[in-house]
């Protein structure tokens, strides 16, 4: 729903500078949103021997590139670098799930030469003959020794490479601490589901999504997050049920509602959590305590995909680290590759809502494809939204 | 080249378009309608009813698109009637297109855009702090039934206001003038005669409205925080989200027959009222 701005707005480069200027971000990150730092760096580029290889002469891989992504997910200035670099103008079709995604492409015909499935989509894509085998030759950015292998695993289905990683993160919630009206700060998703059916009433968001809301209302009595046992699906479909008349919205685009104080709780990516803690210090992200989701997104391209060559720079070219930290600086959520990590500024290496205490962690379940594709949990969801 | 040629060669690009556009469309759903679910998604095709069966498991969307669909036509026809008389009868000529086309600008922005507007009018830093400020209990506004039906009145509104508008501009004020040198008081005059002339813009403006309402899923979904629940919204999570293409087609078919009942009983219903054959032409 929500179109991704392809440059800065004047009110948004002015609140930028003044958060420079009060030192709430880092010049690193006033760089990159404001596309200042891109500017230079397609300055630097333009020296050979300083670009980031390999370089193209205009129109070698065609004059565009289409990508399929999530919002908020981009740093739009790497974009304009990459077109200042191969003349592929990047084209960016935005999706609000990987459900809609994988319809798509079943459906045919996308037009998409990039796509960022999670990782329990790729099996899916791979059976039905809907993504395409990578050749490694034609990635020379992309070196597997980086990664944290936990986050790049997906991408292999029976020793063929799909996907190589984008970023990771987990799903937990925010908490606008002002709001709480007397009650400590929630820990868990047993505290997130009784305060909206009790004291915070009317002030909670849960995700349109059936993965995440189902997932995280299993928590709530302790079953795994992907459960498709249908007495473990009844308990939560009750909680969800119960708990809906007191719910003040069922959407996956939480950020105006909890910038507007209309939203005190909110189902939260990992990346929501930063772009709202970093604007308003009050609210807070939460991994519950009895576990939740950990995900971990991919680069792939999709079967006939029509600007082949274009894909295979476009996602060599993202996975650059010194484009990635931008990428990581603009979208807020951590890498897997060492390489890109190292080159944050410290304080995000160290951010307890990038990179979560192991223990948290530890407690975190990756979404099973099962989960995606089980009829029982989307008739399970159409009841809630309905009900 | 006969008669008869000739009218089939141009009957051709219309012919075409109805079937490419209409018929080909809803032949592919109705046969999805019989299918299964693919394991991963999507259908396969075969002959079965159970899809239907299972309808009951979207009552609660029909009942709600039926309940909002035509309360929402209700509520736009009540706004939008005083407007149109104005604008036909009342406005000073000179100004006439100006304010029609004030009708029409909202129609150059995304009906997208035009609703994300009123979530922030509607949401708790808009209308009900204003509500607040001038001291009153804040209300609640955004995320309810009420902001969807708000939304609606004024995504549909010019829809409603063009064919009352045209059917009263066309009225001969002469009849007006009879009616009150016949001793009819303005009320019996508009219940007698106005009312029933324009009865053929209302019954179309109804209609499309009506139509539109039904398919309706951007309106709730953004306005009613996904919490009210329409067909639209119900085939929208079908297709893209639980990608169940057979039950998606089959409550799409259902939604299709339930239009078609609800538009013939009505037109049946506006024939009897009255109304010439003529004046219907419109719709």
């Amino acid at each position: 729903m929500k179109k991704l701005p392809d440059h800065i707005s004047k009110e948004k480069f002015m609140e930028e500078l003044y958060r420079y200027k009060r030192g709430s971000v880092t010049r690193r990150h006033f760089l990159g949103v404001t596309g200042l730092g891109a500017a230079t760096a397609i300055l630097g580029s333009a020296v050979p021997g300083l670009r980031p290889s390999p370089a193209f002469a205009a129109g070698d891989i065609g004059d565009r590139v289409v990508l399929a992504t999530w919002p908020n997910y981009h740093d739009p200035a790497n974009f304009e670098a990459f077109t200042e670099a191969t003349g592929a103008h990047v084209q960016i079709n935005v999706f609000g799930s990987n459900e809609e995604m994988l319809a798509k492409l079943q459906a045919g015909a996308t037009g998409w030469d990039v796509y960022v499935p999670t990782n329990y989509t790729i099996t899916t894509y791979v059976s039905e003959d809907l993504i395409e085998p990578l050749d490694t030759a034609r990635l020379p950015n992309y070196d597997p020794s980086a990664y944290d292998a936990r986050y790049a695993e997906a991408g292999s289905v029976d020793g063929t490479l799909y996907a190589v990683p984008k970023n990771w993160g987990s799903t937990g919630y925010v908490a606008n601490t002002s709001q709480l009206k007397g009650a400590p700060t929630p820990s868990s998703w047993k505290e997130f589901f009784d305060l909206t059916m009790g004291e915070l009433s009317g002030g909670t968001i849960v995700h349109d999504y059936q993965l995440t809301t189902i997932g995280n209302a299993l928590k709530y009595f302790g079953y795994s997050f992907n459960s498709v046992d249908e007495k473990e699906l009844a308990d939560a479909e009750k909680l969800l049920i119960d708990s809906k008349p007191h719910l003040f919205a069922i959407s996956s685009d939480i950020q105006p509602s909890v910038r507007s104080g209309d939203a005190t709780l909110a189902m939260a990516w990992s990346g929501d959590g930063k772009q709202l803690n970093t604007d308003m210090p009050e609210v807070v992200y939460i991994l519950g305590k009895e576990g939740g989701e950990l995900w971990s997104d991919y680069y792939a391209i999709p079967k006939g995909a029509p600007h082949m060559d274009a894909a295979y720079a476009l996602i060599n070219f993202l996975l650059d680290p010194e484009v990635n930290v931008r990428e990581v600086l603009a979208h807020g959520y951590p890498t897997a590759d060492a390489k890109s990590k190292s080159m944050l500024p410290e304080e995000l290496q160290n951010d307890p809502i990038l990179y979560p205490a192991q223990e948290l962690l530890d407690a975190l379940e990756f979404g099973a494809a099962v989960t995606l594709t089980d009829p029982n949990r989307a008739e399970l969801m159409a009841r809630f939204k309905s009900a | 080249m006969t008669q008869r040629t000739r009218n089939w060669l141009l009957l051709a690009p219309a012919g075409t378009w109805l079937f490419v556009m209409l018929v080909l469309p809803l032949t592919v759903v109705l046969i999805f309608s019989f299918g299964e679910r693919a394991p991963s998604g999507g259908v396969v095709l075969s002959f079965s009813l159970e899809q239907y069966a299972n309808l009951p498991a979207r009552w609660a969307a029909f009942k709600n698109t039926m309940v909002l669909a035509p309360a929402g036509t209700v509520a736009a026809l009540v706004i939008a009637y005083p407007l149109a008389y104005f604008l036909a009868v009342r406005a000073d000529p000179k100004w006439k297109t100006v304010l029609l086309v004030l009708v029409i600008v909202p129609f150059w922005t995304s009906i997208l855009i035009r609703s994300y507007a009123w979530i922030f009018l509607l949401g708790g830093r808009g209308i009900p702090e204003l509500v607040e400020w001038v001291g009153f209990a804040k209300p609640r506004l955004i995320n309810t039934p009420f902001a969807v039906l708000v939304g609606i009145i004024y995504g549909y509104l010019p829809l409603m206001v063009f064919p009352i508008f045209v059917s009263l501009d066309r009225l001969d004020k002469r009849l007006l003038e009879a009616s009150s040198d016949l001793g009819g008081t303005p009320i019996r005059t508009f219940l007698q005669v106005t009312l029933p002339l324009s009865i053929p813009g209302v019954a179309t403006g109804c209609l499309l409205v009506f139509i539109l309402l039904m398919g309706e899923f951007l309106i709730p979904a953004l306005l009613g925080g996904g919490k009210v629940f329409f067909v639209g919204n119900a085939l929208v999570d079908l297709f893209l989200q639980s990608r169940n293409w057979a039950f998606g087609s089959a409550v799409a078919a259902t939604l299709v027959f339930i239009m078609l009942v609800s538009v013939t009983l009505y037109m049946r219903l506006i024939g009897r009222m009255g109304t010439q054959r003529e004046d219907l032409s419109l719709m």
